[in-house]
């Protein structure tokens, strides 16, 4: 028996993390795996939740969850080439054009 | 009992991947510690009896995902990150201010909830269920990420591609 508040004080460990690791880092692809992590933290959350009232549509919606992060991932990654090729640069703060 | 000391454990392992993530100032170092708070997180779904979550887990977040990452990672030859002015004024105030955040929220769940508590493999989520829910009441919305999946991959196709400049003489492509 594990109370749930305990998963989900473990869902906002994770969810803080990703928060300090985006405002803390430079880097443009750590702070999309900052993102990451986000996300990750709020899964656990609703998977906790779909077990505590016995519910399956938590765990679905952990599936769409994950399709639009891999469909972010792969959309957020191809734009990082991009400006990489254009500023030789992966710090965020040397990229402030919107413009490619 | 077993439940809460699996529970604690891969839990210990998730949050100390986390902060390794922040620790380290190498990309794939903060990879590979993505890798490992991925993996705990699909024990902890195991525990909760999300096999079908779990499995996705470990396959498209810890396997395909993280690929993608690695390879971008190597393909830029991205290496130290240097720090900045904007970064230390994010370090003073931003995480005190998140880990307070953090403690009152925890704190409150911890205390102030009753949101009661779960057995080990409270809910089987096996794919044979998850994939009548999917495929009957939310029908709708799977064939609608099915075409965010498909304009997912042009937009990255059509970004990633290097700009034609059939103009331009050799040596001065943009």
């Amino acid at each position: 028996m594990v109370p749930v508040s305990y998963y989900l004080v473990l869902s906002g460990i994770l969810f803080s993390c990703g928060v300090v690791g985006f405002l803390i880092k430079r880097n443009i692809i750590t702070i999309f795996m900052s993102i990451e992590l986000m996300l990750n933290g709020v899964n656990l959350s609703f998977v906790a939740f779909a077990a505590r009232w016995g519910h399956l549509s938590g765990q679905v919606f952990v599936f769409f969850v994950m399709v639009v992060a891999a469909a972010e991932a792969a959309v957020g990654l191809a734009i990082i080439i991009a400006v990489y090729r254009t500023r030789e640069t992966l710090n965020v703060d040397q990229v402030n054009l919107l413009k490619l | 009992m077993l439940h809460l000391i699996l529970f604690l454990v891969f839990g210990a392992i998730c949050v100390a991947g986390a902060i390794n993530l922040l620790a380290q100032s190498h990309p794939i170092s903060s990879a590979l510690s993505l890798v490992v708070v991925m993996a705990s997180l699909a024990v902890e779904y195991l525990l909760l009896g999300a096999e079908f979550v779990a499995a996705v887990q470990v396959i498209v977040y810890a396997g395909a995902v993280m690929v993608l990452f690695i390879f971008v990672i190597m393909l830029l030859n991205a290496g130290e990150e240097e720090r900045t002015k904007g970064s230390k004024v994010a370090m003073i105030l931003g995480v005190p201010g998140i880990l307070t955040a953090g403690l009152l929220i925890a704190w409150t769940l911890i205390h102030r909830s009753n949101a009661g508590s779960v057995t080990l493999g409270a809910l089987p989520g096996s794919p044979q269920t998850i994939g009548k829910l999917l495929f009957h009441d939310f029908l709708l919305p799977f064939e609608v990420t099915s075409v965010l999946v498909l304009i997912a991959i042009m937009g990255a196709v059509v970004l990633a591609q290097r700009a034609e400049t059939p103009n331009l003489p050799p040596g001065k492509e943009i």
